[in-house]
């Protein structure tokens, strides 16, 4: 019976590595389709902003409650995370509670401590379910955001409920364990009361001790198993964020947000039809096949970063001057459409030993629609808002390019502007000659 | 206050005479045809030559930046603007830059550079503050803002764009008015719906208007002037003050217009 158990540990251990190593392939390569962009210049400021505002939070604290609610949950991730490192040593040795013995006294204070964070990531968990489906947070409303309706909904609710489950079953798991101890049953190392599970051990006061270690194993088996099956589920889900931030962060812009990318293989032509530059030189320049992004692998690998990164918190959409006023932009859905378009693509890879088969589809036209990108004003509110430094605002400009450049889609009024640029170097029907007239009204 | 005979230098003159500006101001082509704008452009001139700053424009010589074409995703006509620009500018030796345009602000400053021409680029409002610091602009001799509500509009290109929220804000303060903020502020400013293009095409279909949204939000504030520092603004905004049947009660005005008048130019 032990060693059953050990070997099924084992397996569910295996099986859950494999399958996080096969999605962050799937995700890596995809990510590996978009086009080069160096972003390793200036490490130590690149450093400095990963601490702070991926591992310090900076920018969730803008909402205070929330960012620090959230800052719960994210402790509460990162350091029971030591515990679980106890619980798979366990469950592959067969012993339990194997830390016990090497930090003598100090085990029930560091329990404790993780006691109080879990306490904390459940009331966490707890008021944002509240806050999706109670106070009903305007900026996570399917009703309100088209592109929250079916699963990105439900994948928020599910996380909240899977951490609310993995914390209950180890607060009660631990009480029971303690309530085995006050018994005197042989297998339970005698460690002391924990700081909040003792609370709970008269929930188990009459129960036998066979009752009490089924109870104590099932609820160990469903923490282990669930953190197992959530470390899968991450990789398909809105909740990728937790491992991403870090790196998203890390490679994040550092020109200033009013800074467009150039497109040098444009100043080339244009240095030619100006004269600056003669044809003949740095010849085996070819014309690029495609101007801006039509489809992901137009995008920087950056961008495809992003869009694996987002957590559609909608922090974006929230502060987005287009969607307020009831336009169809929304800077979320730019990044979920780039991130679905990614998966797509991932599965269609997969399907064909690695290749991508072409199936007709592009992330523009496809996925988001020419009145989306024709909405945006360039603001920049949703790359400030974002918590993780993710910029749909480059992608929306990438995908206006291929528009206005390659399909020839712009408005008749933009091709109006383009025209007087073109002829009169400003964008108004006014003669260049006039363009000094306004000092008449001073000299 | 005595009558100043005022200059606006071009560069060509300047070049000719062999002297070399201390400043150039991009008047941009807001600041060059728009009506309204054109206001902010003589205000501005006025102030700086009250304040004895040899300045020069380009006059004939400039054109548009490029930012609307380039926004509007067409990279052609952006680059072929800002080639020609940076020509002139290197021409004449051009070393720094102002202007009252935060788009053209933004250009010139981040994205030329890539194209070859660098050049010290700050907008007006930075300007203004500068010379109120060093003394060479004050504040007075014409018109009292004593007891005035003062609401400052950021404009994307200038704030979040560019991280300028403070100068446009201490020129304020220099006029001795109450600065009262909007909600929406610094970097949480709401855009006024011009930008990215937007200027020249209609809005897509939607519920409201961007520019209903933030004068309904100036005017919550109950500032009798909205102070804006960018021409696309100024439009919106006086738009959209005017679809609230507001523009007898309230007023819309550049920082630079501010400054004038508080000096009595």
């Amino acid at each position: 019976m032990e060693l059953l158990s050990q070997i099924l540990f084992a397996i569910a251990l295996a099986i859950t590595g494999w399958l996080v190593y096969k999605r962050a392939s799937t995700i890596k390569n995809t990510i590996a389709l978009g086009k080069e962009e160096d972003r390793t210049d200036q490490p130590g400021r690149r450093l400095g902003i990963m601490m702070r505002v991926a591992f310090g939070q900076k920018k969730m604290f803008d909402r205070p409650i929330v960012g620090i609610l959230h800052f719960a949950v994210y402790a509460g991730f990162l350091l029971i995370n030591i515990e679980v490192l106890e619980i798979v040593i366990d469950g592959l040795s067969g012993k339990h509670r194997i830390f016990a013995p090497f930090l003598g006294s100090f085990y029930p204070i560091l329990i404790g401590f993780f006691e109080f964070l879990a306490v904390g990531v459940l009331l966490a968990c707890v008021i944002f379910l509240i806050r999706r489906t109670v106070i009903k947070t305007e900026r996570l409303q399917p009703a309100r955001h088209r592109e929250m309706n079916g699963w990105p909904s439900l994948d928020g609710k599910i996380i909240l409920i899977f951490e609310i489950v993995l914390m209950a079953a180890i607060l009660t798991m631990n009480a029971a364990d303690s309530v085995l101890q006050d018994l005197g049953s042989p297998h339970y190392t005698q460690t002391g009361n924990f700081a909040f599970s003792q609370f709970l051990k008269p929930l188990f006061a009459n129960w036998t001790e066979s009752g009490l270690i089924i109870y104590e194993r099932v609820a160990w088996w469903i923490h282990i198993l669930g953190i197992f099956a959530f470390a899968a589920y991450v990789t398909y889900s809105k909740h990728l964020h937790i491992a991403l931030a870090f790196p998203n962060t890390y490679f994040t812009r550092l020109t200033p947000k009013g800074e467009m990318n150039n497109m040098p293989e444009i100043t080339k032509e244009v240095k030619i039809m100006l004269g600056i530059e003669n044809p003949a030189e740095g010849a085996g320049n070819e014309v690029p096949e495609r101007f801006g992004a039509k489809d992901v692998p137009d995008l920087s690998w950056k961008n495809l970063m992003d869009a694996y990164s987002c957590t559609e918190c909608g922090r974006c959409t929230s502060a987005c001057p287009a969607n307020l006023t009831g336009k169809k932009l929304s800077p979320r859905k730019i990044m979920m459409d780039t991130r679905d378009r990614l998966e797509d693509i991932g599965r269609n890879m997969n399907a064909n030993g690695g290749k991508f088969v072409d199936d007709g589809k592009n992330l523009m036209g496809d996925y988001i629609s020419e009145e989306e990108i024709l909405a945006c004003t360039t603001c920049n509110a949703c790359v400030q808002e974002c918590p993780i430094l993710i910029n749909p605002l480059d992608i929306i400009l990438q995908l206006r390019r291929h528009q206005v450049m390659d399909e020839s889609k712009a408005p008749g009024s933009w091709n109006m502007m383009f025209q007087n640029l073109d002829t009169n170097q400003a964008p108004w029907k006014f003669s260049p000659g006039d363009r000094f007239n306004w000092a008449d009204a001073v000299k | 206050m005595a009558d100043i005979t005022y200059k606006v230098p071009t560069m060509a003159e300047m070049a000719a005479n062999n002297e070399t500006p201390e400043v150039l101001f991009w008047v941009g082509c807001a600041g060059s045809f728009d009506d309204r704008y054109k206001k902010v452009t003589v205000a501005f001139v006025k102030i700086l030559n009250k304040a004895g700053v040899k300045f020069a424009v380009l006059g004939t010589e400039e054109s548009c930046t490029g930012d609307p074409a380039r926004r509007a995703g067409n990279e052609f006509t952006f680059q072929m603007l800002a080639m020609s620009n940076i020509q002139v500018l290197d021409m004449y030796g051009i070393k720094k830059i102002v202007t009252a345009c935060p788009h053209c602000f933004n250009t010139l400053k981040n994205e030329y550079p890539e194209l070859g021409g660098n050049y010290e680029v700050i907008h007006h409002s930075e300007y203004l503050q500068q010379l109120i610091n060093e003394g060479r602009v004050r504040v007075e001799g014409g018109e009292s803002f004593k007891g005035k509500k003062i609401t400052f509009h950021d404009s994307c290109y200038l704030g979040r764009a560019n991280d300028v929220y403070e100068a446009p804000r201490h020129v304020l303060e220099s006029l001795d008015a109450e600065l009262v903020e909007m909600k929406r502020c610094r970097t949480k400013g709401l855009c006024c719906g011009a930008g990215g293009g937007q200027m020249f095409k209609e809005p897509e279909a939607g519920k409201k208007d961007v520019n209903i949204e933030r004068i309904e939000e100036a005017l919550s504030t109950g500032a009798d002037t909205i102070a804006v520092a960018c021409p696309f603004c100024m439009v919106m905004m006086t738009d959209g003050l005017k679809n609230k049947e507001k523009e007898d009660t309230v007023k819309i005005y550049d920082l630079a217009e501010l400054v004038a008048q508080a000096e009595g130019l």
